[in-house]
């Protein structure tokens, strides 16, 4: 089910029985009415949970979010890091991996990090962290070096997170690459190739890679290109 | 409102790295623009210049008034631009950023001073009545270099302009609406277009790259440790992350009005030249165009023909 809502429309859930109801993004609830907040496709999932899928630049932190920021400053305790919300978000030195009071993470102004939200609440600052709390492993999280970030819509950037999309597949199989994708709408991008000549990030091949996986993103992005127009692209580059 | 952030450590390593091999993030060579689009609005003077993802409007109107006292055979024309926040979260409301210093500034000499409009022509009556001209330009979004766009535009809106034609009659002066008489199309000298270049200098390394650059020969002096590269039409990153710009503003006529080098990066005679060369090539081609397109639209309007 997905209908376009506007704000101020009002939703109806269907009976849900004894279930709570769940409201994501773009749904609020005045005075035991379901408003729309933002203009969208309207999901639900199983009668119980609604949200609205919108395609906005602006980036309002949620909770357990997967972000990529920009470290602006280092605080006694804490990074600064601009993950494109109205606030910066703070990481603390101890949200890494193996990270203590004596061994703290050695990351420079204006490093690239790929974190998660832990705290998203309306009055306070975002706090994002680098590592799973529950199993103190960086599950993927943590410092992109190299590589290259790019900005699309919201929506382009969840899509990519679906592991059933087409696009990053499709991506991979033309060449080695790396991928995060944020939800703040900031994906990075890497293609390294690791047998050819070592250690080498700047081969010319992976710069032109990586150039390339951009562009087809943000040919996804802006024109809404499918598999076949993606291929087109990608022959029309001369790789 | 915060400082912008500036670009993370990855992304200026990559952008220096496809520079040393002479690629750009949007597939084009360094030597290219991001293909113009001219929008004409639906009054004459009023036109929307898109460059990639900046966009520039400017409009202009005409009024009549009183010439100076010491130019009275002169009209006069204004050039109003501001930057506002609406172009980039970086521009506040109200305070001039350096940039729009910069842009005023290259603007004043591009649109007025290289006497691109013949002022004699707005007169009316000697020391009575000269017609006033105000351009007002609009930054709408800012993807990176707003001055060549809005040159464009601005250039263009003088071009799109058409002044009412006016009947003097001793001391009556009568004005004709666009309706009952056909108005009349500004005296302009020419057309001048700018043209930016961000300009990259790296140290030489020993191995060198294997791509060539746009300045391939090094000269024999103190420069020959440093490889410049010159990026025609910088993008935002391009932009912000430039050791140095060179605008070239100049005619399909090829007569130079304004050269401005800012940054500190040196650049020797030979290769200002070819800059200079290869900005009369890319004037020839965009002055075709603007004919093209004010041909266009003025076919579309179906208005009667003078």
């Amino acid at each position: 089910m997905s209908i376009f809502v506007l704000p101020g429309d009002l939703i109806v859930p269907g009976s849900t029985g004894s279930k709570k109801l769940k409201l994501g993004p773009g749904l609020v609830e005045q005075s035991s009415a379901i408003v729309a907040t933002r203009a969208g496709t309207l999901h639900s999932k199983q009668r119980t949970t609604f949200f609205i899928d919108s395609d906005t630049q602006r980036y309002v932190p949620a909770s357990s979010d997967p972000v990529i920021g920009t470290i602006t400053a280092r605080q006694a305790e804490s990074y600064r890091v601009d993950i494109g919300s109205a606030s910066p978000a703070t990481l603390d030195f101890l949200a890494f991996e193996g990270a203590s009071k004596r061994n703290r993470p050695s990351l420079r102004v204006g490093s690239l990090v790929y974190a998660r939200v832990s705290v998203a609440q309306r009055h306070l600052d975002p706090e994002i962290q680098c590592y799973d709390a529950t199993t103190g492993k960086s599950a993927g999280f943590g410092e992109l070096k190299g590589g290259m970030v790019i900005k699309v819509g919201a929506k382009t950037a969840r899509s990519l997170l679906s592991p059933t999309h087409f696009l990053l597949p499709l991506l991979g199989a033309q060449f080695p690459l790396e991928v995060a994708t944020g939800v703040n709408g900031r994906v990075w991008l890497s293609s390294v190739e690791k047998a050819a000549s070592g250690s080498s990030t700047t081969s010319r091949n992976s710069v032109k890679n990586t150039i390339a996986a951009i562009r087809c993103v943000q040919a996804y992005d802006e024109e809404g290109l499918d598999a076949k127009g993606i291929l087109a692209l990608l022959a029309s580059l001369s790789l | 409102m915060p400082r912008p952030t500036s670009p993370s450590i990855p992304e200026k390593e990559f952008l220096v790295s496809a520079i040393q091999q002479s690629l750009r993030l949007d597939g084009r060579p360094l030597t290219t623009l991001r293909e113009p689009q001219l929008i004409f609005g639906s009054e004459l003077g009023w036109v929307e210049c898109v460059m990639g993802k900046t966009r520039v409007l400017a409009a202009i109107d005409a009024k009549m008034v009183k010439p100076a006292a010491d130019r009275p055979y002169e009209g006069m024309i204004n050039i109003h631009s501001e930057i506002s926040p609406m172009a980039s979260s970086e521009y506040e409301q109200g305070r001039t950023s350096d940039e729009e210093v910069t842009i005023t500034r290259m603007l004043d000499k591009v649109l007025r001073r290289s006497d691109a409009l013949d002022k004699e022509s707005l007169c009316v009556v000697a020391g009575q009545r000269v017609w006033s001209l105000r351009l007002t330009i609009q930054f709408l979004s800012d993807g990176g270099n707003m001055l060549d766009c809005a040159c464009l535009a601005g250039i263009v809106a003088l071009r799109h302009f058409r002044k009412p034609e006016v009947d003097v009659e001793g001391e009556e002066v009568t004005i004709h609406s666009p309706e009952s008489r056909a108005p009349l199309p500004l005296a302009i000298h020419h057309t001048p277009i700018c043209f930016t270049f961000a300009l990259f200098s790296f140290p030489t390394t020993q191995t060198g790259s294997t791509a060539a650059p746009l300045i391939s020969t090094l000269p024999s002096g103190s420069f020959s440790t440093h490889q410049t590269y010159a990026l025609l039409d910088p993008d935002l990153l391009e932009e912000t992350l430039a050791h140095g710009t060179l605008s070239i503003a100049l005619n399909a006529q090829s007569e130079l009005c304004v050269l401005q080098k800012m940054g500190g990066v040196p650049l020797d005679q030979a290769k200002v030249v070819r800059l200079v060369e290869l900005a009369v090539e890319k004037a020839k081609e965009l002055e075709i165009f603007i004919e093209r397109s004010l041909k266009e639209d003025w076919a579309g309007r179906g208005l009667e023909v003078i």
